[in-house]
């Protein structure tokens, strides 16, 4: 267990961050932005995940052996997502590869 | 302020076992979640027939819902800050307020499949069916999972058996139920948001 106790303040400062990360996503979604959209919604995301996991789920005071699992779990996830997107998107650019 | 917890686990890796057993195995759930998300995203935008994305999703409800569990993540982290300083009154209450919150998410995604299934979208009819209720079925089924284990704990605490020495059970509980709002978190925007304006010929 660790050994840090935070500040009940704390987690509401990052459960206001994650309203207003919330709110922003659902505002991006009806303004068109062109494919900007896109990039804004999966960073607001992601900001909000990291802020999970680094206060909620204390990561920011843990080991570096649980920094090197979440680490690495993310690693191996944009592995699969960049080679299998990879090969949907480029289905077709080349003669008898379409779908 | 401290509290009775052991600091320094007699393990080689400075952590206790099973928390590290635990983040071990929310990586191999990362990878789970990934490959069903990985699978929409490849079908994205292929479905034959409709229903389509631009036509069925309710963006405030599931809004509210999204909030739902958020807060039920804010709740969790509370709960376990009262187990951990031996404030039963508090991991009550709180850990209450996650079960409550986790259940009504479950109702808002409970209702929401219910009306997709009458407006003609199944896991059968089409691409979309297909990826989107696998995903959030299991995502759901994730969640479901949660409240269950939840409350155990919280009749463990009812029984006055969740001092702070058993923090770790709830610590663990937690970085369940934070992970289960993570993969929320990016299947909202993927799901509802991304899509929003789809119908066949505005690819």
């Amino acid at each position: 267990m660790s050994g840090h106790v935070a500040p009940k303040s704390m987690y509401y400062a990052v459960f206001a961050a994650l309203m207003v990360g919330t709110a922003l996503t659902v505002g991006v979604a009806f303004v068109d932005l062109g494919a900007m959209n896109n990039v804004l919604m999966l960073g607001i995301a992601m900001t909000k995940a990291l802020l999970v996991i680094l206060f909620f789920m204390h990561v920011r005071w843990s080991t570096r052996l649980t920094w090197l699992v979440v680490a690495s779990g993310f690693f191996w996830l944009l592995i699969m997502f960049g080679i299998t997107m990879s090969d949907y998107l480029t289905r077709g650019w080349v003669e008898g590869t379409l779908k | 302020m401290e509290h009775a917890i052991a600091a320094h686990p007699p393990t080689s890796t400075g952590l206790d076992n099973r928390k590290l057993g635990f983040w071990v195995f929310l990586g191999s759930e990362t990878l789970f979640f990934g490959s069903f998300i990985a699978t929409y995203m490849a079908y994205k935008g292929e479905s034959i027939v409709g229903p389509y994305s631009g036509e069925i999703f309710d963006i405030p409800l599931t809004s509210i819902s999204t909030f739902v569990l958020l807060m039920s993540s804010l709740a969790m982290v509370l709960g376990l800050a009262g187990v951990q300083q031996g404030n039963r009154k508090m991991a009550l209450g709180w850990l209450g307020a996650t079960i409550l919150l986790g259940t009504t998410f479950l109702g808002f995604q409970a209702f929401e499949f219910t009306e997709f299934y009458h407006h003609g979208l199944t896991l059968q009819t089409n691409l979309l069916g297909s990826t989107f209720f696998i995903l959030t079925g299991f995502h759901g089924a994730h969640v479901t999972i949660g409240v269950i284990w939840l409350f155990i704990l919280w009749l463990q605490a009812f029984q006055g058996r969740l001092g702070p020495e058993k923090a770790l059970n709830v610590e663990i509980a937690g970085l369940y139920w934070h992970f289960v709002d993570i993969v929320w978190i990016f299947l909202f925007p993927l799901l509802y948001l991304i899509g929003r304006h789809y119908t066949p010929g505005a690819h």
